[in-house]
């Protein structure tokens, strides 16, 4: 099968990711679209490596995608208890404190 | 039966991926989100990379989702919060004048790819398994690994400042 549709299928999880982003308010779902994006990019490595390289290299920095996804959602949350306990909300509209 | 699992697949992570950034209830989306992840290990596996498919459902599916349910959860946010959320005009004119460009780019760059394999074409009985991909962690990539475990070490003790309840 052609490696091509794996990588559209990844280019459209990776814009859906960045259309999340961009379009919700909710900091835990703008999260969740990094954790999407990220995982797209986590599929091109992948299909590269299999489809075009023969050899395993995509797998292992797939491997460190995955340990810094896991790092990133941990702070990020963390992060938004943080706020939550502070102003009582998780919509970034209402996050001005750094009048951002 | 490899184009058939792969639409499926197609259908699945797609599908969960724009449920999950169009759900109000963020569970609901944590769930399509799961979903997504699911299908994504599916991919992993019709790509012969057995270990990532494994490590994808361990890691993603499993440990980051569970810890957004249950953050989620923990926060136990009001329905109003979430209802009120609106998606105003501005905001959609930014993601078309963002999201647009970047599909015509990447089916743009994908159209012109010339996917010609340059290596030896991969030995299907060791391609991707836990053994040969260790090997490779531990040889050639022996650097990269110690500083993201540096890494999570950090982000471990990051997350126990942040979440303290006071802070000073």
């Amino acid at each position: 099968m052609d490696p091509k549709f794996y990588l559209i299928v990844a280019s459209i999880l990776f814009v859906i990711g960045v259309e999340g982003f961009i379009l919700r308010r909710n900091i835990i779902v703008i999260l969740m679209s990094i954790e999407l994006m990220m995982n797209a990019v986590n599929l091109t490595l992948v299909v590269f490596s299999r489809h075009y390289l023969g050899t395993m290299d995509g797998h292992v920095v797939a491997f460190f995608s995955m340990a810094l996804a896991a790092a990133e959602s941990a702070i990020g949350l963390a992060i938004v208890i943080a706020v939550f306990r502070l102003k009582r909300t998780t919509s970034s509209d209402d996050m001005t404190i750094m009048k951002g | 039966m490899e184009v058939f699992l792969f639409i499926i697949f197609s259908i699945l992570s797609i599908g969960g991926g724009i449920l999950a950034i169009t759900q109000k209830n963020p569970l609901a989306c944590a769930i399509s989100l799961a979903v997504t992840f699911l299908a994504i290990a599916g991919f992993y596996t019709l790509l012969s990379a057995s270990l990532v498919a494994v490590m994808q459902v361990l890691v993603y599916a499993g440990a980051i989702m569970v810890l957004v349910i249950f953050v989620i959860m923990l926060l136990n946010l009001p329905e109003e919060e979430y209802e009120q959320e609106k998606i105003t005009v501005p905001r959609i004119i930014l993601g078309v004048v963002i999201g647009v460009p970047l599909l015509i780019v990447f089916f743009n760059t994908l159209g012109q790819l010339d996917l010609k394999p340059i290596g030896a074409p991969p030995d299907p009985d060791n391609y991707g398994s836990i053994e040969s991909v260790g090997k490779l962690l531990f040889t050639q990539y022996i650097y990269p690994f110690e500083i993201i475990s540096v890494l999570l070490l950090v982000a471990i003790v990051g997350a126990v400042i942040l979440a303290k309840r006071h802070l000073d």
